[in-house]
């Protein structure tokens, strides 16, 4: 079967996340708090994870004096998004009568 | 997890709502378009009042497009803070924020050409080319619209195109400028307006 069901996506927020940064070249964290209506704590979590995974990239800044966290996806976790994305396809194509 | 359809569609609506400023409102539009025709037909009655009373000479006619100025900067003020309220009050509705990245690229997509095309018009003003006035607002208008519509909903790309036809047709025919651009500026923003109001906030 094409695609593989990634356990890093089976979180909604998560899947959220990847789904932003596969359109956005970057994300901030604020912004992110904002579209997913998430407390600091759970979004710094999920982030923590995938970025374990090596499927996003930290960088963090100052904007006037204010600390600026930026999220990208890598080469990796964008691959591995895809795969998720074929996989679910796959289970729908197979599912039609 | 739910079924992959319900997923998929989740991993379509982030992306849209992260790309895409989705809470501009239709009745700001309908709004922006009624200031600049009530803004026309201002403009219409004191020029058409002095070319009948032919004692005005080159003294007046710079008070009347100082007069015209005002009036375009009173309809773009109205028009911006209307769309601002409004598309506030709509980003409640949609549980979505207004100062987004998303908002922040659809604003800046606009803006820049409106802007530009606004320091061209001085540049023409100060130059008397008044003729050129409506063709130019017009046409900037246009592209920044098109321009933006990769960062809202596509809609906006016929009202950009609109405009830029307009524009275009208005510098053929500068004795018709403030026709072309009231069909732009006030109906096309009332259309287009209405159309988006029933199409998505309905």
């Amino acid at each position: 079967m094409k695609g593989n069901y990634d356990k890093a996506f089976e979180n909604i927020i998560r899947l959220r996340v990847m789904s932003v940064l596969m359109v956005n070249e970057q994300y901030d964290f604020n912004s992110f708090k904002e579209l997913l209506e998430v407390t600091d704590g759970n979004l710094a979590s999920h982030l923590k994870n995938l970025e374990n995974s090596g499927y996003i990239l930290v960088e963090k800044s100052f904007q006037k004096r204010k600390p600026l966290t930026n999220y990208s996806a890598t080469k990796a976790g964008k691959k591995a998004f895809q795969s998720h994305l074929d996989f679910l396809e796959n289970l729908i194509n197979e599912n039609k009568p | 997890m739910k079924n992959p359809q319900q997923e998929l569609s989740e991993i379509k609506s982030m992306m849209e709502r992260s790309t895409k400023f989705l809470s501009l409102s239709g009745l700001s539009g309908i709004m922006a378009g009624t200031y600049a025709l009530i803004g026309a037909k201002l403009i219409y009655y004191w020029t058409e009042s002095s070319i009948t009373a032919t004692s005005y000479l080159a003294d007046s006619i710079s008070g009347q497009i100082s007069r015209i100025i005002w009036v375009g900067i009173i309809v773009l003020t109205l028009s911006i803070l209307t769309a601002y309220f409004l598309s506030q009050k709509n980003s409640r509705l949609t549980s979505s924020k207004i100062w987004t990245p998303a908002g922040k690229r659809f604003l800046t997509a606009l803006f820049l050409p409106v802007t530009l095309g606004a320091l061209f018009c001085f540049a023409l003003l100060h130059l008397g080319y008044f003729e050129l006035i409506a063709s130019t607002t017009l046409l900037f208008y246009g592209m920044g619209l098109i321009n933006s519509s990769l960062f809202t909903l596509n809609d906006i790309r016929h009202l950009g195109f609109g405009h830029v036809v307009l524009g275009i047709l208005a510098a053929f025919f500068p004795a018709f400028g403030l026709f072309f651009w009231a069909i732009g500026f006030g109906i096309l923003h009332i259309l287009h307006g209405s159309i988006m109001y029933f199409k998505y906030e309905k």
